[in-house]
This record gives structure tokens, C-alpha cells and sequence, in this order.
């Protein structure tokens, strides 16, 4: 479990105090200046999927992870390790796709690295990327979400779940391939034109691994508020609804590549819901619930059929079921 | 989506519900012996709609949770045999057996892999002639014909290094064993899936010997609603007997074709049930004439007598004497992530259920 590997042995070796906010992007000082800092390494299998690849998926992903953390992504730098015998065809594919994506998000690649390993030591390509980008002051309590309370909504940039299934689909289940895209996709744009008309945006998150039931357990733990959602509200493409409902897989655990989850006041929610469904990566945009003064460190969803349960953060890989 | 929006329909339910208000009376308790009936149970919040009066309690539906220990411990010794490929469903990776995991094998090195249907399993097969697949057969009467007819296959095309090993439970002898043992319940959601298979009559000794109702369910929630509807019904009205709900699925004779499967390739041996103990005639393994492809009779491994964790409540969880709460382990020392008991370990156990979607 790498929640476990983080706090036993990195935290424990590391001990850094930002580093211990365990935030999407790490906030630093330099001089007068505040930065956002993250890093992420991209390992996906197959490298090539409906909606994306590896390197369109490097490049959005490290984008994203500053600008929900309410930075202005500027550069980026990236490493690869390549498998010995990969094609340089596909190489060159995937890093056409990275530099188109970087020129779409407005990023420069500034700094980079490969290595070649011996074939069987990796597969195809790893790919890391750092990012840094520039946080105004005024949106440095975001990422934190320390202005989070009772009342605020929940909000989400459109439908849930495509990403993981349009992998999942292209890897195994070759018959639904294509019907599934990946929604890997820059947010930057979405999010910079939000924080600069709105000031009432109190977190943000995107939705990757674990899904949106990870990101709502996180953001709710230990905390004196409740989060409550609503799963009709819940926007998701009917073939990734199918895919789920066929392999046992619960939609809200399925990661997502070009989703933001945003907490924002209630009085602006309204008007941020309009701002984001002008955004081409936004026209599903929906409000999907509520912080509460309830159940406090939980969070609870209204079913699609009125009842009510508990959602939790998920223990290890989904699993398909038996029958 | 249709034939799934028309069943989750939210004026449906409510009506549903408030009927059920309406003519339950009495104190009941039903219990569903169908994992995936857990499941959806938890995830639609179902309990939450209910009235105080009406309890619902999770039977041995799990396959993987009323697996044996000592089933795993021979996967687990079957991974280490060089030159064998593993083929398994995927909930079985993570459950613990004596001392490890399919999943902690896999780590180690094992060739496991995660197919979704014994035909992948045939397939990689006749991809490594020079291995032994093996494919790991588990489940009740729904997935069994899925078993028999991949054994046929690979008799058809003579594949002589793939084995088949085992798990495979039929539903109706705990459902007997469960009223023998004295469990209080007041009528069963009877297993949707297992039913298209093997049909109503089944079940029909337990009405006619133990006055108890039976309705076969199908999986959504208005299906299981109407449901317990039917069976609040037949208790109040003291009329209990089998009665199909899921009719859009089940036919009283089941699938002829499945069954003719299931009679060619299989046969009944007594077998162990977790919390149950050994139940005559409750496994399934293969006939004499399709040995060769019977793992336990080709590739023969010992393993020493498996014992159950100390502290689990997974038998009692099991026959529905405890809730996963009453477990001193449960959410400390057992988790979905390092499960004790094999109810933590699959979706569809009681534990698991209950630890992600609370009470």
C-alpha cells in the first residue's frame, strides 16, 4: 500500500515540514516569491489508450496537480527510462504529444533526462515530471483547504470514471475499447479563469487515483465537517457506467485524468458552476454535494435511489468480482 | 441505461417502501445468501429506507469467504511448482491462506494472473504448451457451467496442460444447514443468479420442511425491495413458498443447457464451509472420465491442516449470529488491505461490505 509506504518510511526519513502537508503540490518561499513544486511519475499500461497516451498523461498530470493547487503552471522538466528496443516510432509519438499538450496548457519543457535500460527492466517507458509554477498569496490556503467550512458546495468539472475504464478497457476487455476515452486533459485554463473572476474557491483536488471518493475522504479526515453528495447529481458517460456495472466496479473509486474537484463557497458556487460550463472541459460540469456540520470527518452519499451510506477511502487495487 | 434506470427508479422505491411500511407488523429478520445481494444492499442504502422491525442479515453467499484456508494454501503451493502458470479471478489474489497470499506469491515472483473467464485461462494454455496452466474454479451454481464448459473445451481440443482446481459449492445445503444449526431468520432472499441456472425447485424443501419463504431476487434495488415486500407478505399472512421475483431472469426449470453442463462434468462431494464445517453433497469436483484435467488428481501437493485465525468471527458473521461490528479485529487488526477473515477480503464479504460502506 503506498499510503503506508509514504508514512512509514518517507515521512519518517524525510521529515520535512511542507512536505508533511502532503498537498497535491508542495508551497515553497523563494525570496519574495511563492512557488508551487510537484513531481510525478507515470508508469501506464499499454502506453497507448482511446483519449491519450503516457506522454500527454505526463504532462496534464503535473499541470493539473499545480493548478488545483491554485499556481499558474510555468515549466516543466522531464525524465525518461526507456526499455531497450522500444520503437523510436512510438517514442517520438508520445513525445509530440507531450510538447502539444505542454504548448496547449502554455507550459515550456525547460530540463530533461534519459536513461536506456536493458529490455524486461522497465516497460516500454517511465516517464517523470517536475513542474513548478507561480501561487499568489491569496490562493495559498487552497491547497490546504484550511478555509473550508459547513455550507460550502462541492463541485465537480464533468463525468466521472473515464480515464481508469478507457485504460482498464484498452488493456483487457478489447471488445469495449474505443466506446471509452480517456479524459486526460490539461485543467489550467478551466481553473486560472475561476480563481481570477472568483475569490470564494476554498479547495481543490484532482481526481486521480481513488477516484472522487478518495479525494472527498481526504479532504474530510480528521476534520470538524461532514461531507455529504448527492449520486444522481453525479455526471458519468453511459458506457463507463456499463463497464462498471458489468465488472463490479464502483465509479467513485475509478481514477480520473482531467477532473477537479472544487469546494467553493455557497454564495459564488452557482455562478462558478455557469463559469466552468462555458469551458469546453467543463459543459458537465454539476454541484454534487455539500460540506455539512454532520457526521464529522465522513462523508455520506444519497443514493440514486434515497437511501444513504458511507463512502470510504479504498483498500488496495478494485477488484473484479466473481459473479 | 436500459434495464438498469427502470430498476433503480426512485418513485418506484418509495412507493415500494412505503407498501412494505404499510403490511410489515412483525419483528423480522431476512437474510440473503448471495454476495452480490450484500453488495447492492450497502451500496444503495437500503437497510436506511427499511422500518426498524425489518432486519437483514448476510448468509454464506461469498465464495471466496466460505473458501477454505487450505484451498488457498494449495494455490499458494501450486504457484511455486516451477513451469505453472496460476489463472484466478481476481478476488481470490488478496485472500490470506496459513502463512500467504496468491498476491504476496505474485509479488514474489509467481507466474499468477487475473482472467476474467476460464476461456483466457484455455487460451494461455494453448499459448504455453510447455507449462501447466491452472485455473482456479470457484463459485456456486452460476459460475460453475462456466467452469464445465471451459473443461470441455479443453477436453476438445486435447489440452493436456491445463488443470482445473476446484472451489466450486452448491447453495441449497446451507441454506439447510443454516435453519438446522438454528439460526433465527424468518424467510430467505434467495441468490438471483444461482436460481437462472438451477431453477426454483430447489428450495422447495424449505418452505415444505421448515415453514420458511423463500423469493428469488434479482440485483437491483427496486428487485430487491419487491423482494422483501413478497416475503413480509408470505409472514404476515403465514403462507411461506418459493417465489420467483427476478422473473425477467429466472425460469422455474432453470437453464436446461447449464444444468445438462453441470451433470456431464461434475460431481457432488461433501465439503467444508467456513463457519458451517463439512456439508454432505455441498462441492462440486469433476467425474472420473475428465480426471485428467483435475488438478487435485494430476499435480498432487501436501499442506499441512489449516487452522482459522483466532479472534475471527467470520463462521459466526457467516451464519449471521454476529455483525462484522462485533468483531474485536474488525477495522483494527482486519481491513480491506490486510484482511484477517476472508468476509474482509472479497467485495462481496459481510466485513468488507460493512467497512466501506458503514452501517
Amino acid at each position: 500500500m503506498s499510503h503506508d509506504l509514504i508514512r512509514d518510511i518517507f515521512m519518517t526519513h524525510f521529515h520535512h515540514p511542507v512536505l508533511s502537508h502532503q498537498t497535491d503540490s508542495a508551497v515553497v518561499e523563494a525570496g519574495n516569491t511563492l512557488l508551487a513544486f510537484t513531481t510525478d511519475s507515470f508508469v501506464v499500461d499499454p502506453v497507448f489508450f482511446p483519449g491519450g497516451d503516457i506522454g500527454k498523461l505526463a504532462i496534464a498530470g503535473t499541470v493539473n496537480d499545480l493548478a488545483v493547487s491554485g499556481a499558474r503552471p510555468l515549466y516543466i522538466s522531464a525524465s525518461f527510462i526507456l526499455e531497450e528496443g522500444l520503437p523510436v516510432g512510438e517514442l517520438e509519438i508520445i513525445v509530440q504529444s507531450m510538447a502539444s499538450e505542454a504548448a496547449q496548457a502554455g507550459v515550456g519543457i525547460v530540463a530533461g533526462d534519459t536513461k536506456v535500460v536493458d529490455k524486461g527492466k522497465c516497460d516500454k517507458l517511465f516517464i517523470t515530471t517536475s513542474g513548478i509554477g507561480l501561487l499568489e498569496e491569496r490562493h495559498r490556503h487552497i491547497s490546504m483547504g484550511s478555509q473550508v467550512q459547513a455550507g460550502d458546495c462541492i463541485l465537480i468539472n464533468g463525468t466521472l470514471g473515464d480515464h481508469g475504464m478507457a485504460v482498464l478497457a484498452a488493456r483487457t476487455l478489447t471488445d469495449f475499447a474505443g466506446s471509452i476515452r480517456s479524459d486526460c486533459a490539461s485543467l489550467n485554463h478551466l481553473i486560472y479563469r475561476i480563481l481570477n473572476t472568483f475569490s470564494g474557491v476554498h479547495f481543490m483536488r484532482d481526481a486521480t487515483r481513488g477516484g472522487l471518493a478518495t479525494v472527498l475522504a481526504e479532504l474530510s479526515g480528521g476534520k470538524a465537517f461532514g461531507v455529504t453528495i448527492r449520486e444522481e447529481d453525479i455526471p458519468m458517460n453511459d458506457p463507463v457506467r456499463g463497464l462498471c456495472e458489468l465488472l463490479g466496479y464502483d465509479p467513485l473509486y475509478v481514477a480520473n485524468e482531467g477532473k477537479v474537484v472544487m469546494v467553493a463557497s455557497r454564495r459564488e458556487a452557482p455562478a462558478i458552476l455557469q463559469e466552468m460550463r462555458k469551458d469546453s472541459l467543463g459543459q458537465k460540469a454539476s454541484m454534487i454535494g455539500e460540506v455539512v456540520d454532520d457526521h464529522h470527518g465522513k462523508v455520506w452519499i444519497t443514493t440514486s435511489i434515497g437511501g444513504r451510506r458511507m463512502l470510504d477511502m479504498l483498500a488496495g487495487e478494485q477488484l473484479p468480482r466473481i459473479c | 441505461m436500459k434495464y438498469i434506470d427502470e430498476y433503480r427508479d426512485k418513485a418506484l422505491v418509495a412507493r415500494l417502501t412505503e407498501a412494505i411500511r404499510a403490511i410489515s407488523k412483525k419483528e423480522v429478520a431476512l437474510m440473503e445468501v448471495c454476495g452480490g445481494h450484500t453488495m447492492a444492499i450497502h451500496r444503495y442504502g437500503i437497510p436506511s429506507l427499511l422500518p426498524d422491525n425489518i432486519r437483514l442479515l448476510s448468509g454464506p453467499g461469498c465464495p471466496v469467504c466460505v473458501s477454505s484456508r487450505q484451498y488457498i494454501d494449495k494455490a499458494v503451493a501450486y504457484s511455486r511448482l516451477p513451469g505453472t502458470i496460476i489463472t484466478t479471478f481476481g478476488d481470490l489474489l488478496r485472500v490470506p491462506g496459513s502463512k500467504s497470499s496468491l498476491e504476496k506469491e505474485k509479488a514474489g515472483g509467481a507466474d499468477v494472473r487475473v482472467v476474467y473467464s476460464i476461456l483466457d485461462a484455455i487460451d494461455i494454455a494453448g499459448q504455453h504448451r510447455d507449462k501447466k496452466v491452472i485455473f482456479l474454479g470457484i463459485g456456486f451454481e452460476t459460475t460453475a457451467p462456466g467452469s464445465a464448459a471451459g473443461v470441455l473445451t479443453a477436453h476438445a481440443k486435447n489440452l493436456d496442460n491445463f488443470f482445473f482446481f476446484s472451489a466450486h459449492k452448491v447453495m441449497p445445503p446451507a441454506m439447510k444447514a443454516l435453519i438446522d444449526e438454528g439460526i433465527k431468520i424468518d424467510g430467505y432472499i434467495a441468490p438471483g443468479h444461482v436460481s437462472t441456472i438451477t431453477g426454483s425447485d430447489m428450495y422447495r424443501e424449505i418452505p415444505e420442511k421448515y415453514g420458511l419463504g423463500c423469493v428469488i431476487a434479482g440485483f437491483e434495488p427496486v428487485d430487491i425491495l419487491q423482494s422483501i415486500y413478497m416475503l413480509v407478505k408470505q409472514i404476515e399472512t403465514k403462507t411461506p413458498r418459493v417465489e420467483i421475483q427476478y422473473r425477467r431472469a429466472v425460469k422455474p426449470e432453470g437453464n436446461l443447457r447449464a444444468r445438462a453442463l453441470l451433470e456431464e462434468v461434475f460431481t457432488f462431494r461433501d465439503d467444508w464451509w467456513r463457519g458451517l464445517g463439512i456439508l454432505p453433497n455441498s462441492g462440486l469436483t469433476l467425474k472420473e472420465k475428465y480426471r485428467s484435467w483435475d488438478a487435485e488428481q494430476m499435480i498432487p501437493v501436501t499442506v499441512a491442516e489449516a487452522r482459522d485465525e483466532k479472534g475471527c468471527l467470520c463462521g459466526e458473521i457467516l451464519k449471521g449470529l454476529k455483525i462484522p461490528t462485533d468483531c474485536t479485529l474488525f477495522g483494527k487488526i482486519c481491513t480491506p488491505s490486510d484482511p484477517v477473515g476472508a468476509c474482509m477480503v472479497s467485495n462481496e464479504g459481510s466485513c468488507n461490505a460493512f467497512y466501506r460502506y458503514g452501517e
